[in-house]
């Protein structure tokens, strides 16, 4: 029974929202409607249950941890201030408010730095990685060399010889690649669909 | 140790100061380089720029911080092109990060043209799960935003008076720093088959070639470059035209290091080769 009412409910469910993706009326709609209300609710039922867990594990690691507990303190501060900060929508709205200069001057520098980062580890890793070491390799450098060097400015014909050689690239072996996985990710994503609807898949449930 | 095996060896600390160098000499240096303009950034800068008096289209921010360097200078392009078409704009922003994000730009770039909240544009803001959002867009705005984001009532709002869905404006452009570009094809012009034109970071140019080829969206503006050319279609260089020196010098030294770490490879495979054969 614990088993079988979790199927039931997914066949059911799963197959009307399968036929209403297809039946363009009105019912169809409000039928759609509630139930990505009902999503919408269930991802905030979750919420409470990722909170608990994400200061579960913090205390935990400060507990076990002694020279992390800077950083799980940080964590857990930085939570309850901007909770707070953010607990009234004019508080978020308006510009001069905590939660808008905590998120322009904290969090905007923060991800942004993060993320230029990245431009780092590239350079390192082309450095280091980047070498011809078997023909597919060299195929594989060949072809990432010629794209980055679309955005280096090169003399007039170079650039444009350069720039048709890059569109070819993107266009032709890329996009026969692209849509090859495409196809097989859609065709794995349906088999697998149903699989789940049928109750042959059953991992969802957790266990085996 | 012998020149390659040092080259093939050094320290990585090396590789980060020389690109810090490279980007903070052409921070220093005034370099203007210039963009060719390619087909899938015009077809964007067309359809905005053929928008008549009134009419709206959906721009769609749905991207965060992280990526903002790139994908900013396209939301600013648009938006201004759009004011200056007198036309008006429906704007979402569908990442959890980006609308206190997006409503700096806007209201920065509303009060440059004199626009007004609710008539000439609207900020419909945040809503969860992107998927579900969009469908139910192109069913009615109001079912996820009832709302706008600074809490009036989208009835009330003279800009959404004869707006339901996808089908009452002119287009969609979606700047993506994520998935919600697949989202908004699968689910806005595969369902409901408005016009779609991306903008998209860099590194996922590559993924979404494909559907320009197809033609479920009709303009594509990929990265920092994308903004350059957009910037310059609208005759107002910004931080796009400003982003591409830096790009330029960090992919020089890029592409110099790829070059060098090669040389040295095969080199030494040589030398291991004439090694082994005199043994």
């Amino acid at each position: 029974m614990k088993k079988q009412i979790p199927i039931y409910l997914v066949f059911v469910c799963g197959i009307i929202m399968v036929a209403q993706f297809f039946i363009p009326h009105e019912y169809s709609a409000i039928l759609f409607t509630n139930a990505n209300d009902f999503v919408i609710v269930i991802g905030i039922l979750a919420l409470p249950v990722g909170i608990y867990s994400l200061m579960k594990s913090t205390v935990e690691k400060a507990r076990r941890q002694p020279k992390e507990r800077l950083y799980s303190l940080t964590t857990i501060i930085a939570f309850v201030v901007m909770v707070i900060a953010g607990l009234d929508r004019e508080w978020f709205t308006s510009p001069t408010s905590l939660s808008s200069r905590l998120f322009n001057y904290v969090l905007v520098p923060a991800q942004a730095t993060l993320f230029s980062m990245l431009a780092f580890y590239i350079a390192s890793a082309a450095y280091r990685a980047f070498r011809a070491r078997t023909v597919l390799a060299g195929i594989l450098l060949v072809t990432a060399f010629v794209i980055m060097l679309r955005l280096i400015p090169l003399p007039g014909p170079l650039a444009e010889a350069n720039n048709a050689l890059v569109r070819w690239i993107l266009e032709v072996p890329n996009m026969a690649a692209k849509r090859a996985i495409l196809i097989g990710v859609a065709l794995g994503g349906i088999t697998y669909s149903t699989k789940i609807l049928l109750g042959i898949e059953r991992s969802y449930m957790g266990g085996d | 140790m012998m020149w390659y095996d040092r080259m093939l060896s050094v320290d990585r600390r090396w590789i980060y100061l020389i690109l810090a160098v490279a980007v903070i000499v052409t921070l220093v240096l005034p370099v203007r380089i210039p963009v060719s303009i390619s087909g899938e950034v015009r077809a964007v800068y067309d359809f905005v720029d053929q928008m008549r008096d009134g009419e709206i289209m959906h721009l769609a921010i749905e991207y965060d911080p992280s990526t903002m360097a790139e994908l900013h200078p396209m939301a600013e392009s648009v938006m201004r092109k759009v004011f200056e078409q007198n036309g008006r704009l429906i704007m979402s922003s569908l990442s959890q990060f980006g609308p206190a994000m997006a409503d700096e730009m806007i209201q920065r770039i509303a009060r440059e043209y004199g626009k007004r909240s609710g008539i000439d544009y609207v900020f419909l803001g945040y809503k969860p799960y992107p998927a579900i959002t969009i469908l139910a867009m192109g069913t009615d705005y109001r079912v996820p935003f009832p709302i706008d984001y600074y809490g009036a009532d989208v009835d009330t709002l003279p800009i959404m008076s004869g707006i339901r869905n996808f089908d009452d404006i002119r287009g969609v452009v979606a700047l993506c720093g994520g998935n919600a570009a697949d989202m908004w094809i699968t689910y806005g012009n595969a369902k409901y088959g408005m016009p779609l034109a991306l903008g998209i970071t860099g590194v996922m140019a590559a993924d979404y070639y494909q559907y320009l080829q197809a033609g479920q969206i009709f303009g594509l503006i990929p990265g920092i470059k994308g903004a350059a050319e957009l910037e310059e279609l609208t005759g107002r260089p910004g931080e796009g035209a400003r982003g591409i020196p830096y790009q330029t010098a960090s992919h020089a030294v890029i592409l110099v290091f790829i070059v060098l770490t090669n040389i040295a490879f095969f080199a030494k495979r040589s030398a291991e080769r004439r090694a082994g054969a005199l043994h």
